[in-house]
């Protein structure tokens, strides 16, 4: 099994006209990805290089297509209105792949979210994959291979790295979840490890946390509390200096607080098995597999 | 973004926070004309991005137009160092020169972001005037928090509820909640991303002001506030970084000699972090973002071997949608167009990894090629030393 996504999954792809939307909505239809709708105001009952049909709103696409999982690739002025949109039309999943989305938009959106069904990811993330099932999001497919092995990370390439160094190892992955480097995120990494812990098919989690925020920290209670599989975690930004925002709009040590080797003492005392290298994130899966 | 104290109080009195009458001056003239419309006796604050500029000397009170003249002619042009600035200090350029306050009471107010709820909160406390991370530290019991239903914005029965938990009485209550609320339209309006008067004054006639003001923007949110966006002070920031932003590079100087090119900021960071694994210092934090162009990486060598700190460079790819074999004909371009002298270790990883690799071996350049992460992270630190 996975989780969020997987063959059933019947995504429409809100921004398929742009350049990233279109480039990547090529990308995820080559993995074998169902897309079967796109949304572009304006740009209604043409169709995405002849085959997938174009409409003006979420609510029609939905209605005529039955899509059930949207991604976002809409510039982040329009970001916040397209993700409740994404809402409104019922989707199950949305995934924000958009970077810099003002954080007051990103409070109100949460907001919205509160009473409705969508589960947000994102936003400034690079998506989630169930290998060889679908791909909804801009990573490369082929370093993934499918397995029991779930992943859930606040950053892109170094989830590559990660997944990469599993994938090397002959260690597949259940799903991969990027959550996204803002500071506001639709699924901080307490509900992607509950999704986690209820998949029978998961038998191990790598958390790739870096700097800032408490997000860490609350996992490390949850884990503590509900999660038996192993959990491994490495976080980026040991070298980080206090008051800077490190790339992302989530990752700044403010006041002293979120700092790498917080989080990371926080973790060990929550038996997560923390691994000080970037380089080693794949053999300490191994091991912790092998040791089940 | 940053902003000075002077600015943010011109900003919040546009929302109708009270602040103190005053100005911001240049030149030690201009500092005795604004004193002398004040009415002569003022307090001199220099205007630096970093807070502790009391304790550091950068703060005085004059009793004269002639004195505020003297003060500000002996703060412009100083380096002042206090405990947020580093040992190298911030040269003043301006000055802020305000009426004196008969103060009663140091009160805080501050608004910010809870990530962990994705809500706003409103932050008071009695114990105004020291650095609110202490109280939050020593006295959590001391700061009283409101969270901010996001559908309706600060409501008055919280402000209120404030102003009484920090123990005004009579008017001060009315002026309190006044300014409460505007804090937070200014906060809200303004789209900041932290709001923090520290202290808050009460006068001994029952006024309530920002004595001192703090706004951060959110750099997310400057789209929709251009006049803002002209506020950046960029003697305020690194000569590099201010570069780098020029060709929409994400670069933050640090202290060590091994210079770092990645794409990614999670890579980014980890690379540092690896670096220092491996026994070496990073330089920089720099993410040249996702595609990795022939020019990003020009530019990215451009702006690492600026910094004379600098021994050797790390190149780390991860390709993704980014072909490797792109990133390395644009990092051979690069190379022979900035020509660069210092070791270059480059560890390319992904979409047509052995491609790149191959290009590389066969550009002539003396590039050392690297597999994994830490085998690069050990070259470049062996080739540093």
């Amino acid at each position: 099994m996975s989780v969020l996504i997987d063959e059933n999954t019947r995504l429409v792809v809100q921004g398929i006209t742009g350049s990233e939307g279109s480039f990547h909505t090529r990308q995820m239809m080559a993995y074998g990805t169902k897309v079967v709708a796109g949304v572009t105001p304006g740009k209604g009952g043409q169709k995405f290089d002849e085959k997938v049909p174009i409409f003006n709103t979420m609510a029609e696409a939905a209605e005529e297509t039955g899509a059930n999982v949207s991604i976002i690739f809409v510039p982040p002025p329009f970001a916040a209105d397209a993700i409740m949109e994404a809402a409104d039309a019922g989707m199950n999943v949305t995934i924000c792949i958009t970077e810099g989305i003002p954080t007051l938009d990103m409070v109100k959106v949460r907001a919205y979210l509160k009473d409705r069904k969508t589960r947000l990811i994102g936003p400034n993330c690079p998506g989630v994959i169930s290998p060889e099932k679908a791909k909804v999001g801009i990573m490369p497919g082929f370093i993934h291979k499918k397995g029991h092995v779930g992943v859930i990370s606040r950053s892109g390439t170094l989830t590559y790295e990660a997944v990469h160094q599993l994938t090397t190892l002959g260690i597949g992955q259940s799903t991969c979840i990027g959550v996204g480097g803002d500071p506001i995120i639709g699924t901080p990494f307490v509900d992607a490890l509950r999704l986690f812990k209820a998949d029978p098919e998961t038998e191990a989690v790598v958390m790739i946390g870096e700097i800032g925020g408490t997000a860490e920290e609350e996992a490390a209670a949850y884990i503590r509390e509900n999660v038996n599989k192993p959990v491994i975690s490495f976080i980026a930004g040991q070298t980080a200096p206090p008051g800077r925002r490190m790339g992302h709009a989530g990752a700044i040590i403010s006041g002293g607080k979120g700092t790498a080797a917080e989080k990371m003492a926080v973790l060990r005392a929550a038996g997560v098995h923390v691994v000080e290298s970037p380089a080693e994130i794949g053999v300490t899966v191994q091991r912790a597999l092998q040791e089940q | 973004m940053k902003i000075h104290e002077y600015q943010a109080k011109e900003i919040l009195k546009t929302f109708g926070v009270a602040v103190p009458r005053g100005r911001v001056a240049f030149t030690p003239e201009e500092a005795r004309r604004v004193a002398e419309e004040l009415g002569g006796k003022v307090v001199v604050k220099a205007q630096i991005h970093a807070g502790g500029r009391g304790k550091a000397g950068g703060v005085k009170l004059a009793d004269s137009p002639e004195e505020a003249g003297k003060i500000a002619e002996a703060l412009i042009g100083k380096i002042l160092v206090t405990h947020q600035t580093g040992p190298e200090g911030k040269e003043v350029r301006k000055v802020l020169v305000e009426e004196t306050m008969n103060i009663a009471r140091e009160l805080y107010a501050g608004v910010v972001l809870d990530r962990s709820r994705s809500q706003l909160v409103f932050m008071v406390s009695t114990e105004g005037g020291v650095e609110i991370e202490k109280v939050a530290a020593e006295a959590p019991e001391k700061i009283l928090k409101e969270y901010i239903d996001p559908g309706v914005g600060l409501q008055v029965f919280q402000a209120r509820k404030m102003a009484y938990n920090l123990k005004l009485e009579g008017d001060q209550v009315k002026n309190g909640v006044k300014f409460l609320m505007a804090l937070y339209r200014a906060y809200v309006a303004s789209d900041s991303s932290l709001a923090e008067i520290n202290p808050l004054v009460v006068t001994k006639d029952g006024r309530v002001l920002a004595l001192d003001a703090k706004i951060n923007f959110d750099d997310n949110a400057l789209y929709r506030h251009p006049d803002y966006a002209e506020l950046r002070d960029l003697n305020e920031e690194a000569p590099l970084e201010v570069e780098a932003r020029k060709y929409h590079l994400n670069y933050i100087k640090l202290d060590g000699d091994v210079g770092c090119m990645v794409n990614g900021a999670g890579l980014a960071m980890s690379t540092m972090d690896i670096i220092k694994l491996a026994g070496g210092d990073p330089a920089n934090f720099l993410d040249v973002g996702g595609s990795a162009s022939a020019e990003t990486v020009e530019n990215g060598f451009r702006i690492i071997l600026s910094d004379k700190n600098v021994k050797a460079v790390l190149i780390n790819i991860f390709g993704g949608i980014v072909r490797c074999d792109r990133v390395a004909t644009g990092v051979v371009e690069a190379t022979k167009k900035v020509g660069v002298k210092i070791p270059v270790v480059i560890r390319l990883q992904g979409t047509n990894a052995e491609e790149g690799a191959r290009i590389l071996k066969e550009s002539g350049l003396n590039f050392t090629v690297a597999g994994d992460l830490k085998d690069a992270a050990e070259k470049v630190v062996a080739a540093e030393k």
